[in-house]
C-alpha cells in the first residue's frame, strides 16, 4: 500500500502541487486501483516476454536528410514567454 | 435530414437535393439549436466549413463524385488541426492553436469533407464518462440524467443528436467504443497502426488508434478507406496494403465462424444487455454464421494490466504539458519549481493528476517489475488468447458494456472507470480491430455489442456489421427530441 | 595510507548526422536560437519519433572499431525527469538494451606501453536543448536547437588508474571518432563531452570506493587537472576523518577544484521504461559486413603498420597516429623523402612547434606535405645540412616558395667539393693558429672541447653551408696530421 510519503514523492517526480486534502484524496483512490491490481502479481510469467507493442514489427529507419524548415515564429507565437528567440523560464541555478 | 447517412447525403449531394454549401449550413444550423443542451462542441468552426463546403461544390461541379466529397464531420479535439484550437478538453490546451493538422485531418480535408468543429472529451482521454472536460460536461441525447461515455463524448453524442453526419475519436481502451454502445452507433477501433497517429494527442501510445462514430458500417467503411494507411512520420504505422473497405460490406456471411467466450456473460454483466448481445449472435447465425465457444483465459486481467499499462504510458506523455513552450503558465511564477507545479496542477484536472501520479508509480524503481513488467508480460499471454481463439473462429462477439450508462450523479470509486472498459480494452492490449454495434434497446436506451477481428481484418468486421444493420434496424434508432 | 585511484570515463559524442536523431530538423552549429526546432522537437501534442538510419550506421561503425558485441536488437526507452532543455519531460535514451555491448581499446601511456581499457557499452540517445543564462531580465532564456541532435554515450569500465590514463584513454576515443568520421571532435563546440567518474581505495582493496562525477569537462587539459584534484580532494577528505558522498560535480579551472551540482544532488528516479513509440531496432550481420570494409584502417592498426613498416618506436607511431590527418600528412611526406625517421622527426619537431605556437590545425599547416617532403630530400641529398634545412623551413611556412627555389635564392646549397672545404678549414685554421698549436699539446679532454670550437669557427666561415661531415673529417685529418 502507498503511504502519504509516497504520494508526496511522486507528485514531486511528476511535478504536481497538491493541497493536504488532494494529496490525502489521491492517496484513497491509488490505493483503491492498486489493491485492485495486486492480483497480477501471483500470475506465473517466467518464461513469458514482455509484449511492448501490440504488432511486434522493427523499427523502420529514416534517411538522414533535412525535412523542416525553420518555422519558429509560427512556432513561438503559442509560447508564454519569448524573447530575442528563446523561450523564457524562471533562472535555473546550477 | 438530420440522421441520415453519409452514403444517403453522399448520394443525395450527387442528385443535386442539395449542394454541399447548403448541407453544412444546415449542419450549423442544428448545431446552434441544439449544441446549448448537449455541450458536444468545444469549438465550432463555421467560416471553415463554409469555405470548405464551396471548394466541395467546386470540386463536385468539376466533375469529381468521391464519397466524402461534401461531407459535414466533426472531429474530437486531441486531432491536431491546424490554426484551431486543439484542447483535448484542457484548461492546459485552452491557448492551443495547433500549428499543424495530424495525419487523419489531412486525409479528410483532401477527401473533400468539410469540419465542422472540434468536439468534446474526457480530459486528455482519462475517464470513461464524458464528465471529466474542461469545458463542462458532455451530455447524453438519449437521457440526460445519465453520463454520456467516454472519453469520445462529444464525437458519440454530436452524431447521435444528428449535429454532424459523423465523427473521428481515437480509441485507447473503448472510448470510441464505449460512448457508440451507448449512444446507439457503430464505433470502430481500427487495428492498431493501421490508421497513423500523427498529430493526434496520446493517452497510452501503444493503446491508441485514430477511429470513427457513425450511424452504419457503411459509413465506417467510407472513412476508414480514406484514413487507413501508412504514414512514414509514425514509427507504429503499418505497411499493410489498404483494401477497398466497401467492397466487401456485402458478402455473404455462409461459413463465417463467430466465437463466444461463455465465461464473458457471467459475473457484473447486466443480463438483460447479455441476453441482447446473444440476440445478436442469432441474428448473425440467420445470416449464415456459425456460433463457436472460446475461452479467453487471461480475460479477467485485461482491465488490471491496462490500468498499469495505460497509465504509465499516459503519465510520462504528460510530461510534455509544462508551461514553458506552449499551453497554459501559471500567473508570475516565482522559480523554475513553481512554473512546472503551478501550471501543471491549475492546467490539468484532477483525474489527470491522478493518473499521472498512478503510472508514475508503477514506472518507479520499486514498482516496476512487479507492476509495469509483469502487465506486460500477462498483455502478451492475452494477445495469445486471441491469436489461439482466431485459429478457430473468425470472430469474436461479446457485449461492449456491461451496464447502461450509469447515473451522471452516482457516486463512483477510483476503479469504475477501469472496470468499465473490461470487454473493450483486450483490444487495445493485444492491437486488434474492434467495433461496436447497437443490437437492442434497454429501458429506451441502445445496447451495443461488440465484434472482435484478427489483425488487419477490418473488412471482415465490417462486413458482417454491414449484414447485421441490413437485417435489423437498431442502428436506425435515435434520441427522441433531436 | 597509500591510496590508488579508480576512474571510468562516460563520453558523450555528438554524432555528425545532417539530422536529429529522431526528427527531420537540421543539425548546423550555431545557427540562430530556436531556428532547428521542429514540432516534434518541441514535443508538441501527437508529435511522434522516427528514427534515423545515419545515427544507426555510425553507432554501429563505432561499434565494429573497438570490437563490440553488437546485438541483434536493441531499444531505446525513456529517462524522466523535468528540465527546461528537455521539451519532452523525457530524454529518449538506451538503458537495457544498447546498440553496441562490450568492446575495447588499446591506448599507448606515456612511456609507450599499450594498455587495454574494456568499454562497457555505447548507446544512442538524444542531447538536450541549451540554457543561457544571461539576463533577460532575471529570467533564463532556452534554445532547443540542439535538442534532439545525436548522442552516442561511450561507457568505460572502471580501469584507469591516474589520470594522464584517463586523458590517453580519452584522447583515443577522441582520435577513433574522427578517423572514423562519425564525429567532428570539436570539445569548444561541445561535439565532444567527457564526464569522468573517480574513486579511491586503499592500495590492494578490491573493493571500489565511493565514486563522483565531474561533468562535462570540456578539454584534455581539464581532464587531467579535474580528475587530479577531485583525487587530492577525496583524500583529504578521508585522510580527515570525512565520506565521499556519491554525487556530481563540476570542474572550475579557475580555482582548479570541483564543486558539488546543487542542482542534481537529491537522487531522482528516471522511471526509465521501453519508448512506446519506437519499436525495436534490427541490426542484420550482413549489414554489418558490410559496414566492416567500409572501416578505415583504425589508429591502432595504423600505429603497428607504421612501426613495422616504417621502424618506428611505439612512441613516434603513436604520436604520428593521433590523428587520420596527421598520419595522412606524414605519409604524403614520406612518400617524396622516403626517410621515415627523418620525416617522423620533423612532422613531431618542427613542423609541430610551428603548428602549436600558432595555434594550428595540421590541416591548416603553412608548409604542405609535399613541400616538407621536397625539403627533406635536400637534407638527404646532401644540398643542404639539417640546420640549413630549419632555415628553409620558416621560409617555405612564410609563403617564400619552395625549398629549392629558396635554397636557389639564398645561396643555401651545401659546400660538399673537399678542395672547397679544405680550403676554408686551411683559412681557419691559419686564423686561430695559437689554438691549433694548444689542441695538439692537450689531452684527450681538452682535445674534445677543443674540437667543438674548431668546427663552430668552420661552420662560421663557411656560413653554415659546409657539409657537417666532411668538415668533421677533413679537420681532424689536418689537426692530427
Amino acid at each position: 500500500m502507498l503511504t502519504h510519503q509516497d504520494v508526496e514523492k511522486l507528485a514531486k517526480l511528476t511535478q504536481l502541487a497538491l493541497s493536504d486534502t488532494a494529496l490525502a484524496e489521491h492517496l484513497q483512490a491509488l490505493n483503491q486501483t492498486t489493491s485492485l491490481l495486486s492480483p497480477i502479481k501471483n500470475i506465473a510469467t517466467t518464461t513469458i516476454e514482455p509484449l511492448i507493442s501490440p504488432l511486434e514489427i522493427n523499427q523502420r529507419l529514416r534517411a538522414d536528410v533535412v525535412s523542416e524548415t525553420n518555422q519558429r515564429d509560427r512556432y513561438q507565437s503559442l509560447a508564454p514567454a519569448v524573447e530575442n528567440g528563446l523561450y523564457l523560464v524562471p533562472k535555473v541555478l546550477d | 435530414m438530420q440522421h441520415k447517412t453519409m452514403a444517403q447525403l453522399a448520394q443525395a449531394l450527387t442528385n443535386k437535393e442539395f449542394s454541399a454549401r447548403e448541407l453544412t449550413e444546415y449542419y450549423l444550423q442544428r448545431i446552434k439549436q441544439h449544441d446549448p443542451a448537449l455541450n458536444c462542441f468545444v469549438t465550432v468552426t463555421a467560416e471553415q466549413a463554409l469555405q470548405q463546403a464551396e471548394q466541395a461544390d467546386a470540386r463536385r461541379a468539376a466533375g469529381e463524385s468521391t464519397p466524402l466529397l461534401g461531407i459535414p464531420l466533426a472531429h474530437q479535439d486531441l486531432f491536431c488541426t491546424q490554426e484551431v484550437r486543439t484542447s483535448c478538453g484542457s484548461k492546459m490546451l485552452d491557448n492551443f492553436v495547433a500549428p499543424y493538422n495530424a495525419q487523419l485531418i489531412e486525409q479528410l480535408n483532401q477527401a473533400g469533407a468539410v469540419s465542422l468543429g472540434k468536439l468534446n472529451m474526457d480530459e486528455f482521454s482519462m475517464g470513461c464518462s464524458g464528465q471529466t472536460s474542461f469545458y463542462g460536461a458532455c451530455n447524453n441525447p438519449w437521457d440526460n440524467s445519465r453520463i454520456v461515455g467516454g472519453a469520445a463524448s462529444g464525437s458519440a453524442a454530436a452524431v447521435a443528436a444528428g449535429l454532424a453526419a459523423a465523427s473521428t475519436a481515437m480509441d485507447s481502451g473503448g472510448d470510441i467504443r464505449l460512448p457508440a454502445a451507448f449512444n446507439g452507433l457503430t464505433g470502430l477501433k481500427p487495428t492498431y497502426g493501421r490508421v497513423s497517429r500523427w498529430g493526434m494527442t496520446a493517452y497510452a501510445s501503444s493503446f491508441d488508434q485514430a477511429g470513427f462514430l457513425t450511424r452504419t458500417a457503411e459509413d465506417s467503411a467510407l472513412l476508414l478507406n480514406v484514413c487507413a494507411g501508412f504514414d512514414e512520420r509514425d514509427s507504429t504505422s503499418a505497411q499493410e496494403a489498404v483494401p477497398d473497405y466497401s467492397s466487401t460490406l456485402k458478402q455473404p456471411l455462409t461459413g463465417l465462424r463467430i466465437g463466444i467466450a461463455r465465461a464473458l456473460f457471467n459475473g457484473d454483466l447486466n443480463s438483460h444487455i447479455g441476453e441482447a448481445v446473444l440476440a445478436s449472435a442469432e441474428q448473425l447465425q440467420q445470416l449464415g454464421a456459425t456460433l463457436v465457444d472460446i475461452e479467453l483465459p487471461h480475460a479477467e486481467h485485461a482491465v488490471a494490466i491496462a490500468t498499469i499499462i495505460g497509465t504509465a504510458e499516459a503519465s510520462t506523455n504528460m510530461s510534455r504539458f509544462d508551461g514553458v513552450r506552449f499551453g497554459y503558465r501559471c500567473e508570475n511564477p516565482r522559480d523554475l519549481a513553481d512554473l512546472y507545479q503551478r501550471s501543471r496542477s491549475e492546467g490539468l484536472g484532477e483525474l489527470v493528476q491522478r493518473r499521472t501520479l498512478l503510472g508514475a508509480y508503477y514506472l518507479s524503481a520499486e514498482q516496476y517489475q512487479d507492476y509495469y513488467v509483469q502487465a506486460q508480460r500477462i498483455r502478451r499471454l492475452v494477445k495469445q488468447d486471441y491469436m489461439e481463439a482466431f485459429k478457430q473462429v473468425d470472430l469474436i462477439l461479446s457485449p461492449t458494456s456491461a451496464d447502461l450508462p450509469r447515473a451522471v450523479n452516482a457516486t463512483v470509486d477510483a476503479n469504475a472507470d477501469f472496470l468499465t472498459q473490461r470487454y473493450t480494452v483486450a483490444a487495445n492490449l493485444a492491437g486488434l480491430p474492434a467495433l461496436s454495434l447497437p443490437v437492442g434497446l434497454l429501458e429506451q436506451l441502445p445496447v451495443g455489442a461488440q465484434l472482435i477481428a484478427p489483425h488487419f481484418h477490418e473488412a471482415r468486421l465490417l462486413n458482417a456489421a454491414h449484414q447485421y444493420q441490413q437485417a435489423t434496424d437498431w442502428h436506425t434508432r435515435t434520441p427522441a427530441g433531436f | 595510507m597509500q591510496w590508488e585511484t579508480v576512474i571510468g570515463l562516460e563520453i558523450h559524442a555528438q554524432l555528425a548526422t545532417k539530422t536529429k536523431i529522431f526528427s527531420g530538423s537540421a543539425t548546423e552549429f550555431g545557427a540562430e536560437p530556436n531556428t532547428q526546432a521542429s514540432v516534434s522537437d518541441l514535443a508538441m501534442p501527437g508529435t511522434l519519433p522516427v528514427l534515423n538510419a545515419e545515427a544507426v550506421r555510425m553507432a554501429c561503425l563505432f561499434g565494429l572499431a573497438v570490437d563490440a558485441e553488437i546485438a541483434e536488437h536493441n531499444r531505446f526507452d525513456r529517462k524522466n525527469y523535468f528540465y527546461p532543455d528537455l521539451p519532452s519531460g523525457y530524454q529518449t535514451s538506451q538503458m537495457d538494451h544498447p546498440i553496441v555491448g562490450l568492446g575495447h581499446l588499446d591506448i599507448t601511456l606515456e612511456d609507450s606501453s599499450i594498455k587495454r581499457i574494456n568499454i562497457t557499452r555505447a548507446h544512442l540517445e538524444e542531447d538536450a536543448g541549451k540554457s543561457l543564462h544571461e539576463d533577460f531580465s532575471g529570467m533564463t532564456g532556452i534554445d532547443l536547437n540542439r535538442a534532439g541532435t545525436t548522442l552516442l554515450e561511450i561507457v568505460s569500465e572502471p580501469e584507469m588508474s591516474n589520470a594522464k590514463e584517463a586523458v590517453a584513454y580519452a584522447r583515443a576515443i577522441h582520435s577513433l571518432v574522427r578517423y572514423l568520421g562519425i564525429c567532428d571532435g570539436n570539445m569548444a563546440e561541445g561535439s565532444f563531452r567527457c564526464d569522468c567518474n573517480v574513486s579511491i581505495r586503499p592500495k590492494g582493496q578490491t573493493e571500489l570506493g565511493t565514486r563522483t562525477e565531474i561533468k562535462n569537462v570540456n578539454s584534455f587539459r581539464y581532464i587531467e587537472r579535474a580528475i587530479n584534484s577531485e583525487v587530492q580532494r577525496q583524500i583529504e577528505l578521508i585522510e580527515d576523518g570525512g565520506a565521499v558522498v556519491q554525487e556530481t560535480r563540476l570542474y572550475d579551472p579557475s580555482k582548479d577544484e570541483t564543486r558539488s551540482m546543487r542542482s542534481k544532488e537529491e537522487a531522482t528516479d528516471y522511471r526509465y521504461f521501453p519508448c512506446p513509440d519506437l519499436l525495436p531496432v534490427v541490426i542484420e550481420r550482413s549489414f554489418l559486413d558490410e559496414l566492416r570494409e567500409q572501416l578505415p584502417e583504425l589508429p591502432t592498426q595504423k600505429r603497428e603498420r607504421f612501426e613495422q613498416e616504417f621502424a618506428l618506436s611505439t612512441y613516434d607511431a603513436s604520436v604520428l597516429t593521433s590523428s587520420r590527418e596527421m598520419a595522412d600528412y606524414f605519409e604524403a611526406a614520406l612518400a617524396i623523402s622516403k626517410d621515415a625517421k627523418l620525416t617522423a622527426n620533423w612532422v613531431m619537431g618542427e613542423l609541430s612547434s610551428l603548428l602549436n605556437k600558432d595555434n594550428l590545425d595540421i590541416q591548416d599547416s603553412p608548409i604542405s606535405a609535399t613541400q616538407l617532403g621536397q625539403l627533406l630530400v635536400r637534407i638527404t641529398d646532401n644540398t643542404i645540412s639539417g640546420n640549413i634545412a630549419k632555415t628553409v623551413f620558416e621560409a617555405i611556412a612564410n609563403g617564400e616558395g619552395d625549398a629549392d627555389s629558396i635554397i636557389e635564392q639564398r645561396g643555401l646549397k651545401q659546400v660538399t667539393d673537399s678542395g672547397a672545404i679544405e680550403a676554408i678549414l686551411d683559412e681557419m685554421l691559419a686564423a686561430n693558429a695559437t689554438e691549433v698549436e694548444e689542441y695538439r699539446a692537450a689531452d684527450e679532454n681538452r682535445r674534445k672541447r677543443m674540437f667543438g670550437f674548431f668546427i663552430g669557427q668552420a661552420m662560421r666561415v663557411s656560413k653554415g653551408k659546409a657539409n657537417p661531415q666532411q668538415v668533421n673529417e677533413l679537420l681532424r685529418q689536418k689537426l692530427e696530421g
